[in-house]
Formats: structure tokens, sequence, C-alpha cells
């Protein structure tokens, strides 16, 4: 089992060093060869279970509830100016 | 020393007046001052306002207020919001994170009068068997030090068994409640899916995480799951069930109760001692009027490999707003890719990654159906067995783990082994079922074995009840590790 490393650590935004990439390579297909195991099972007609507990909506009045204030809201964050996220140029 | 009393005894004698909460949260402090740097439980924990909260509630008592947890310390794990407090996740990504508000299980123990203090550790984001991924370093077993003390709430076992709290809250996804509390020698409570609140606690894998305690005794762990119990509007996937009341169950009668034992548990690479002294449980509960009855559960041996394509699944979803914009830790790049990149590199720890590029690749365009849609197909299948299996019987016994606690260090070069131990554990999550975990015996070398109860959802009081009946019939509770 290969598994394209490169591909993946792009959609998943993570940056690995070349020494967790040989370390991790392994260690996926090894889990992948693992879970292929379910592959075994006939799963025609069954439905997918995505949650344990059956689920509806949830829905509420739309109402004003007291919530973060912006300055709250913000107070975690890298880089703020003007009461707005900062991240780096993005358009030239 | 008051540290080491269960709720209900602390409890008592805070109102007979023989203690106060300042001494009793003094205690604990004294003692995580004088054993934690070698148990490494605690993340942090700020002093002065656990006083504070604590001679707050002796004036409460004295004005003649009362509260389920008036004046009891109880520690929380590094995933659950704590107003004005850090909330790392045991991670680096989280940088100096502050929590602006609480959780609805913190506002739920400060309206019973807890005293919530200190910060335990985990694995980081919850994602481990051991506590050894944490950026904090690892936790230590206090029945001995070279081992672990399972994960990922290591932090709130370790706390709770070495009497450095009264008692704590963890988190469980696929074990991580009960897996430590077995392998430390607690009690360790993981309640039906959406029976408590997950607001404020950081989603690793939204559809089967849940908050629980983990305690010195059951009776603490039913007063507990009632304070945090109950549908809250800020969780959408809480449940309006009705809170029955779980103490008034503890009755010590399991006549004619009827516990299941898989035929499909008994594994390969099960120990020896964790298996005769389940086996002792199990006659033990049988003597005092448990029907005990056979039962399969087919499709165990794809709960594994189901959780790991699952979990691993939403927690790349879930995880994708650390991105170094909102809040945390970033780290610089030239532009926002790269800067995410980077900081999700460097801040993440290697487990973590492990799992979110696993998550990202069985969702990824070509894999989706192969992996995650035909596991959630298999989920069906497993919990189809767990419900088949319960109308025929009120509980499931079994180990709560294979084998009692290993060495630190043993498994963290090969995660697949990591990730087997939980083989016991993972179905209860997958199902939406409630477990708990409570002492069973010890291993020649001492160290602690667990005996875990599964029942059906919402069915939390006969599973307290049968957990409640064996714990009364035994005195592994009042065993304690020896330490300084």
């Amino acid at each position: 089992m290969n598994v394209d490393l490169s591909r993946v650590v792009r959609l998943a935004r993570i940056e690995l060093t070349s020494e967790e990439e040989h370390r991790i390579s392994p260690q996926l297909a090894a889990v992948l060869r693992y879970v292929e195991k379910l592959k075994e099972l006939n799963v025609e007609g069954v439905e997918p279970t995505a949650h344990a507990v059956p689920l509806e909506n949830v829905l509420r009045e739309d109402e004003l509830r007291v919530s973060l204030t912006q300055e709250e809201a913000l107070s975690n964050a890298p880089k703020t100016v003007n009461g707005l996220f900062v991240v780096p140029k993005i358009v030239e | 020393m008051p540290n080491s009393l269960t709720i209900h005894r602390l409890i008592e004698r805070l109102n007979s007046g023989d203690v106060t909460s300042r001494q009793a949260t003094e205690a604990c402090l004294n003692r995580i001052q004088s054993i934690d740097r070698e148990l490494n439980a605690f993340i942090g924990f700020d002093s002065e306002e656990a006083l504070t909260q604590a001679d707050v509630a002796d004036k409460t008592r004295a004005n003649g207020g009362e509260g389920a947890l008036l004046g009891v310390p109880i520690a929380i794990k590094d995933a659950i919001a704590v107003k004005d407090h850090p909330l790392n996740c045991a991670s680096k990504i989280l940088g100096d994170f502050v929590s602006p508000y609480d959780a609805t299980v913190i506002r739920k123990l400060r309206n019973a009068g807890a005293i919530v203090f200190g910060r335990v550790n985990m694995d980081e984001f919850a994602m481990g068997s051991s506590t050894e991924n944490s950026s904090h370093g690892p936790s230590r077993n206090p029945w001995n030090i070279k081992h672990i003390p399972g994960g990922s709430s290591g932090g709130s076992a370790v706390a709770v068994a070495a009497d450095e709290c009264v008692a704590s809250l963890g988190s469980d996804t696929g074990g991580s409640i009960r897996q430590p509390a077995a392998l430390c020698g607690c009690v360790g409570l993981k309640p039906t899916y959406g029976r408590v609140s997950r607001y404020g606690l950081v989603a690793f894998a939204s559809s089967l995480d849940q908050i629980g305690p983990l305690t010195k005794d059951v009776r603490d762990s039913a007063t507990m799951l009632q304070v945090i119990a109950g549908v809250d509007d800020r969780d959408s996937t809480s449940v309006s069930e009705a809170v029955p009341d779980y103490s008034s169950n503890l009755t010590g009668d399991v006549k004619g109760l009827r516990i299941g034992l898989p035929r499909e548990y008994q594994v390969d690479g099960l120990d020896s001692e964790v298996k005769d002294s389940v086996n002792s449980a199990v006659e033990c509960l049988a003597e005092r009027g448990a029907e005990i009855i056979e039962i399969s559960l087919p499709h165990t041996e794809y709960a594994i490999a189901t959780y790991y394509i699952i979990a691993t699944a939403e927690a790349s979803a879930n995880l994708a707003r650390f991105e170094g914009v909102r809040y945390g830790a970033r780290v610089n790049g030239s532009d926002p890719q790269e800067m995410n990149s980077k900081t999700r590199g460097i801040g993440f720890g290697e487990e973590v990654k492990r799992r979110i590029i696993l998550g990202t690749y069985v969702l990824s365009s070509g894999y989706y159906d192969a992996y995650y849609l035909r596991a959630q197909k298999v989920r069906t299948l497993i919990r189809e067995d767990y419900l088949k299996a319960f109308e025929e019987v009120d509980l499931i016994a079994s180990p709560t783990t294979p084998t009692p606690a290993f060495k630190i260090g043993e498994k963290v070069d090969d995660p697949l082994q990591m990730y087997l131990s939980d083989i016991f554990t993972i179905s209860c999550n997958l199902a939406g079922l409630c477990g708990i975990s409570i002492p069973c015996g010890f291993s020649k070398h001492g160290l602690p074995i667990g005996l875990q109860l599964q029942g059906r959802p919402f069915g939390e009081p006969d599973l307290l009840r049968c957990a409640h009946t064996y714990e009364q019939a035994t005195d592994w509770r009042n065993k304690k590790p020896k330490l300084d």
C-alpha cells in the first residue's frame, strides 16, 4: 500500500520535515493495510451511521442572545488590526 | 487527609464542620506540591484562585447554602474550557490561548458549588492511549512510575488515583476515560452520547466525544453525572431525555440483572491475570443474583479499523480550525497557505499529524467510498450487534483493557500496536452506549486491572447500580498507591 503523502499533506495543510515523512509514511501504510480488513465484509444495502443517536434539526427562535464581544472573540488571535484578523497578503 | 476522601465522605465532613473547603483545597494543593513533580498530572493550576473559591464555598455553607459539590475540589482535563484560564489540549498549537467562556459542564459544576481548579494532562487533542503524546511530557502511573497511566485522560486518572484532587472530568472518544481509570485503579464513566453537553469541549471526533467523570468510587460517579447531565441548547446533539436520580438507584441489588459475556472478547493478547480478575468479578455478580449469559457481537474484530477511519476523518475536519489565524500560535509564511502549513507542521505533535493525514486521506476524492463510507456502514453493523445483544441482556461485562499498564516508551514507535490496545472500549463510542470502568484487582506486579460494564443508550441507572454492587462487595477501592 503506497500513499501519495505529498498530495495528502497539501490537502491537510501540514508541512512535514523529510525525517517525519520517512517515519510517518510506513506507519500510515501499516494502518491502511490493517483497515483493509473492512473489505472482507459485505456492506451492500447497509445504511451508513453518521451519528449513534438519530438526529433531527434542532431549531430555536431567531432571537438576539448575549455572545462574545468582538474584542473577546479577537482576544486570542495571533494578529489583528482594527478589529480584523490579519493574514499574509493573498492578492498582489 | 481530606484530599483522599470521596466526594460523599468529604461532603459529610464539610457539613459536620470537621473540615473546611479551604482545608480540603489546601490538602490537594499540598499533595500536588509533594508528588506531582514525579507524576506530572497537572499542566497548570492557580492556587490563589482555588482558595478564593474554597472560601466562598465555606461562607455559602456557613450561611445555610447547599450544593451537591459544595466545596469539593475538582480537576479538569485540558480540553474543557474554563473561563479566563489557559486551554491547550496539551498542544503547542494553541499557544497562549485563554478561554473566553465556561464550558456547560463547568458552569454546572460551579452551580453545584464545586471548586474548579487545575488543568490536567492528556494526550494532545485526546489522541492517544498513554498520555505520552503530550507537549507537557508524559504523566506517570502512580502505582509504578515506569508505566503509563493510560490516556487520553491520563492526568484526570492520575490526579484522582493519587489523591491530588477529589474527582476530575475527562473526555472519552474511544476509551479515553475508561482506559486510564482502569490502568490507574479508579472509576471512569463514559455517559451515553448526548447525555452530557459537549459545549466547551474541544472537538476531536464529534460523533464519538463525550465528557464524563473520574472518581474514587461509584457513588461519586453517580453524583458527578447527576450534576453534569442534561440537554443544553448550546449543543444540538445533547438529548432531551429526562435525567433520572442516579444515586437513589444504588440499591446494592443485582438480582435478575442479565449480564452478557461476548464470545468475541476472548481475543489474542488478553493477559491471563486480566482475564482471571474479570472472571472473578463476574462470578461475584452471579453470586449476588445476576444472570450471566453468553452473547455474540460478531463484528467486534472490525471495530478498531472502523474507529480509526471515522475518528481520524472527523478529527481532520475539526482540527482544520487551527490554522494560525483566529487563535493560538502562528508561524509566518509568505502566503496564507504556507503560513497555515508551517503553523500546523510545527504546532501539532506527531500523533496528531498522523491522524489528520490519515483522516484527510480517507476523506479525499477517490478514497471516500472505499474507506469512510464503508466504515460508516460497518459502524451500523457494530451498532446493530449491540442493540440486538441488549434485547437479551441488560449489561455487557468485559475487561476494560487487554493488559495492565504497559511501560512508558514501549509502544511509541508503533502506532498500530497502540491502537489495538483500545479493542474493548472503542465499540461503546461507535454504538453510542454508556460504559464504566471500575477496579477489579491487581496484577502480580501491583498494577490495577479494570472491569468494564457497558449499558444500552441511557442505561446509566443499571450500569451504576451493577458497578456499585460489585464495588461494595470488594475492597479494591480502599487500596492506595504508595507515594512517599
